[in-house]
């Protein structure tokens, strides 16, 4: 088997020295192969981010990438109005020297990554003036642009709408695919992880994480466990395939929710 | 834009060469400029040996100023810094005003305005690190404690200075002026401003990265920290020049920016090109006003000030307007 492309040894991070994000964290991630990280809010999830991206050293063990990285920030607001054209094309500053500006070859490929992602009616458009999922989408292209073999993605479709969510997670698989891209993202929708993503790391507490093949790491179990709420896994078969998709269980729904069933344990 | 703005430079300058109290034709002008026979001598001496070196000082100056401005609000990420926030001005002004006290030097001036500015820059760099590197408010702190030092220490050598001949003389070149402007103030500020224009434009797109942020330049793949000091050095040269030969000018670097960003866009490849040109053309004619409007010559800072105030209040009300609603 290939060098992985990203390698996490019982690496751990803590801001203040008393308080961790994540400690003794095992994580390994290929060439084509992409890593969903899920868990709560405030868990790490971001900070597990920066640290593989190099933005942040991790207080202890050690995080090594194989190749340069892409990384598409959650939010993200220059202070000066650029076009979203401008935006994708410093994602290529990464290959233009000191003391040059990006040539043809750049502006094209820019172009390219907004066309990919179905964007390019945007180019001209002024960057802080769009939509949160417009900008989600312009922030991806900018990390396509770099051409780098890995990618990033910190809650790539948090501000997404359903049919956007489908084009971006989709995109992902496909350039991952046709890319060969390492691929780390987190993201609090479950079912984006069924979708694409080869493996999961679940992030439960600082200490204890959960790290394999999304079909067996991702249960019902597991899942609520890490989300402090039940869950269920329902398993249904849709354009001739059997599909896994993610329902919590919310205590609102319960109490005001329909018939009690009879013959449930819970129903009386 | 820019060749508009380039045509309304050029322009400018041949109107401001004679505009004055001896005026002169702007088509007599463009004959002594390119040499013609039979010019009269009294106007080629005025165009050639007291306006040319006052306006073409005076132009890059302003286009220095700007041009720094411009650079700084990229890399500090914010528009309402100027020159005056990294320390240089006020460094520079206290070596001029000590230079005034100690000898009527010319040379010692310009060589104790341009030292005490590089210096100035250098206590600013030296705090930054030791109190934090990489925190982009430690850095403007510094710049603030570094040119209240310096302006604590111009005021004390005023105080100290003689009110009958030495204090005029601080005071009316602290306020800023090319009235004294020649071929060899020229040459100092053409000096500093060739290389330091030159280099700056080169970091354009740098300057673009730096303005998102150090982490978003680090993701995208460059160090911003190494990159910032070298603008700030070049633009510490430039300003140290600037107040130099001319004094202390405000508001140049703070205004002429916003007004290039409304003309351009914000994009640093067009927006440094962009306040040179606007600066130049500002500061010339700001100066015409200075030498024209009254029988003595009016204090730059104080036209600079007059104008630039209201200007910037103005963009500022119409900056808040629209952009309020995306936060």
């Amino acid at each position: 088997m290939a060098e992985p492309r990203i390698q996490a040894t019982q690496a751990g991070h803590s801001y203040d020295g008393r308080c961790w994000q994540f400690r003794e964290l095992d994580l390994t991630i290929a060439a084509g192969e992409i890593v969903a990280v899920l868990g709560p809010n405030g868990r790490g999830k971001s900070t597990l981010l920066r640290a593989v991206a190099g933005l942040i050293h991790p207080s202890t063990g050690s995080i090594r990438a194989r190749g340069a990285i892409g990384f598409v920030p959650q939010a993200f607001m220059p202070a000066f109005s650029y076009s979203a054209f401008d935006i994708v094309l410093m994602g290529r500053t990464r290959h233009i020297p000191l003391l040059r500006t990006p040539g043809r070859n750049d502006r094209e490929i820019a172009f390219a990554c907004l066309t990919e992602l179905g964007i390019a009616r945007l180019a001209q458009r002024s960057f802080n003036s769009l939509s949160g999922g417009e900008r989600q989408l312009v922030l991806i292209a900018q990390a396509l642009a770099g051409e780098t073999p890995i990618l990033l993605l910190d809650e790539p479709a948090a501000a997404l709408d359903l049919h956007h969510q489908d084009e971006v997670i989709a995109l992902i698989r496909s350039i991952a695919d046709s890319r060969r891209l390492a691929v780390l993202f987190t993201t609090h929708h479950p079912d984006h992880a069924f979708a694409i993503s080869d493996k999961v790391l679940l992030m439960h507490d600082d200490e204890r994480h959960l790290i394999g093949p999304t079909v067996e790491i991702m249960t019902e179990a597991h899942l609520a466990e890490l989300y402090k709420v039940p869950v269920r896994l329902l398993r249904f078969t849709a354009e001739g395939r059997e599909l896994t998709a993610f329902a919590p269980i919310f205590r609102s729904q319960v109490a005001r929710g329909g018939k009690p069933i009879p013959g449930d344990r819970h129903a009386e | 834009m820019l060749g508009l703005l380039a045509v309304a430079l050029l322009v400018g300058l041949l109107a401001s060469l004679g505009i004055g109290p001896f005026g002169i034709s702007p088509a007599r002008v463009g004959q002594i400029l390119l040499a013609f026979d039979g010019t009269d001598a009294i106007e080629r001496h005025v165009v050639l040996t007291v306006r040319l070196p006052r306006v073409l000082t005076a132009l890059m100056a302003g286009a220095g100023l700007a041009l720094c401005g411009a650079a700084l609000q990229g890399v500090f990420r914010n528009p309402l810094v100027g020159p005056h926030i990294i320390g240089v001005s006020t460094g520079a002004a206290f070596g001029g005003t000590l230079a005034i006290l100690m000898s009527e030097s010319r040379g010692l001036l310009l060589t104790l305005a341009f030292l005490f500015g590089m210096l100035a820059l250098l206590m600013v760099y030296a705090l930054n690190a030791l109190v934090a590197r990489r925190n982009m408010l430690v850095l403007v702190l510094a710049g603030v404690v570094v040119s209240g030092f310096f302006g604590a220490l111009v005021s004390l050598a005023q105080y100290l200075a003689d009110a009958e001949e030495k204090l005029p003389r601080i005071v009316f070149w602290l306020l800023g002026s090319f009235a004294t402007a020649d071929y060899g103030k020229l040459a100092l500020m053409l000096s500093a401003l060739a290389p330091g224009a030159f280099l700056l434009l080169l970091l354009r797109w740098r300057i673009n990265i730096l303005s998102l942020g150090d982490e978003e330049a680090r993701a995208l793949g460059i160090r911003a920290e190494p990159t910032r000091w070298l603008v700030l050095t070049l633009i510490g040269l430039i300003v140290s020049a600037q107040v130099a030969v001319s004094g202390v000018i405000g508001w140049i670097g703070l205004v002429i920016p916003h007004l290039a960003r409304m003309l351009v866009g914000p994009d640093h490849r067009v927006l440094l090109p962009g306040a040179m040109l606007a600066g130049g053309l500002f500061m010339v004619l700001v100066d015409d006003v200075a030498r024209t409007l009254s029988q003595s010559e009016i204090p730059l800072g104080i036209l600079t000030a007059l104008i630039g105030a209201p200007v910037f209040a103005l963009v500022f009300l119409r900056a808040a307007g629209p952009e309020r609603g995306h936060g």
